[in-house]
C-alpha cells in the first residue's frame, strides 16, 4: 500500500473499497470477538486483532464484523478470540498473530475450524 | 505492560467500559523546552465518586469479577513516579474522568511509549461507534484525528473496514513520522 499523508489521500482509499464491498457481498457474515481486557492487552490481543485485519485485507474478505468482547471471564486463556459462524459460537484460547491469522484463512472464510486451539463450542 | 501504549489502550477500554460516548486522548512529548513525556485521557461515562477514585492506585481494587488484584493502574503510577513523572485521576459522577500519567522523558527507567498507532488503530478499529479524537504534541507540532474526520471522509464505508483501516494505520504513521521530524522520540 501507497504511504498515506492526508485525509485528501484516504478519501482515494475509500472508492477502492466500496467497490470491493459491493463486488463481494453475498458472502457469509462472520462475526469475530476479541477481548480487550487488561490481562488480554499485555498477553498481545492488540498484535493478534491487527494480525486479524492485515489477513481479512491481505484475502480481500470483509464480510467480517469485529468487536471487542471485554474480559470474557477467561483470564488463563487470554488472548481469547470468539469466532461467531454458521450458527455456532467457538472460542480460541492462547492466539498468537500466527495462529490468528490461520483462523482467519481456515475457520473465518472457509469455515474450517481448527480443533487443536478450540477451548469452547457454543450453539448461537 | 511492556510498553506505555498497551497502559493506554488498557485505559481507553476502562473508558468505553464506563460507557463514554466520547474518549480524548492527549499525547504530549517535549525534549527541547522541558524533559516531559505524558498522555492524558478524558472521557464522558459514568464517572466514579470520590471514594472510588481514591481506591484506583490500591492494588486490591479492580471492577473485574474473576480476579481479585488489579494491577494496571498502580504499577503505572509506581512505574510514572520512579521517573520524576506522576499520575492523577480526576471522575465526577455522571460527567466523566480524566486520567493523566506523565513521565520524565528521558529517564532511564522510563518504559518505551512503543506502537501508539496501534492502540489508536485499535480504537477505530473495534470502537467505531465512539467519537475518539487523538492528539499528539511533539514541542510545538500537533497532529489530531477524530472518528468524526474520518466519517466524512469514508461516508457509506465503514471505517472498521480492513482495507480502510490498514489505510488509516498507513496514515497514522506517515504523521507520526512528520511529527517526530527525524529525531528520536517515543
Amino acid at each position: 500500500m501507497a504511504k498515506i499523508n492526508s485525509l485528501e489521500e484516504l478519501r482515494k482509499l475509500r472508492d477502492q473499497a466500496k467497490e470491493s464491498m459491493t463486488a463481494r457481498s453475498g458472502e457469509a457474515k462472520v462475526r469475530i470477538r476479541a477481548s480487550m481486557g487488561t490481562v488480554g492487552i499485555a498477553g498481545g490481543a492488540r498484535e493478534v486483532l491487527k494480525a486479524i485485519i492485515d489477513e481479512l485485507e491481505k484475502r480481500n474478505f470483509h464480510e467480517v464484523e469485529i468487536i471487542e468482547g471485554g474480559s470474557m471471564g477467561l483470564d488463563k486463556e487470554e488472548p481469547v478470540i470468539v469466532v461467531e459462524r454458521d450458527g455456532f459460537q467457538t472460542t480460541y484460547g492462547k492466539v498468537q498473530p500466527e495462529m490468528a491469522r490461520q483462523i482467519v484463512a481456515q475457520h473465518v472464510i472457509n469455515g474450517q475450524i481448527i480443533s487443536e486451539w478450540v477451548i469452547a463450542r457454543n450453539k448461537q | 505492560m511492556k510498553e506505555l501504549s498497551l497502559n493506554i489502550l488498557d485505559i481507553l477500554e476502562n473508558s468505553v467500559h464506563a460507557g463514554a460516548t466520547r474518549i480524548h486522548l492527549l499525547l504530549q512529548e517535549f525534549l527541547e523546552k522541558k524533559d516531559f513525556l505524558g498522555f492524558t485521557i478524558v472521557d464522558n461515562g459514568k464517572g466514579m465518586d470520590q471514594a472510588m477514585v481514591d481506591s484506583l492506585f490500591d492494588p486490591f481494587t479492580t471492577t473485574s469479577s474473576t480476579k481479585t488484584v488489579g494491577l494496571g493502574l498502580p504499577l503505572l503510577k509506581q512505574e510514572a513516579e520512579m521517573c520524576d513523572g506522576g499520575a492523577q485521576i480526576q471522575s465526577k459522577p455522571g460527567i466523566g474522568t480524566t486520567v493523566s500519567f506523565w513521565f520524565q522523558h528521558t529517564h532511564i527507567d522510563r518504559p518505551p511509549l512503543g506502537d501508539i498507532v496501534s492502540t489508536v488503530l485499535m480504537m477505530y478499529a473495534v470502537h467505531s461507534d465512539i467519537e475518539f479524537i487523538f492528539t499528539h504534541e511533539v514541542e510545538d507540532r500537533t497532529f489530531e484525528v477524530s472518528t468524526t474526520d474520518l466519517k466524512e471522509v469514508f461516508q457509506d464505508v465503514p471505517i472498521n473496514n480492513p482495507t480502510i483501516l490498514q489505510g488509516i494505520e498507513s496514515f497514522l504513521l506517515e504523521n507520526k513520522k512528520q511529527l517526530y521530524g527525524g529525531k528520536q522520540y517515543g
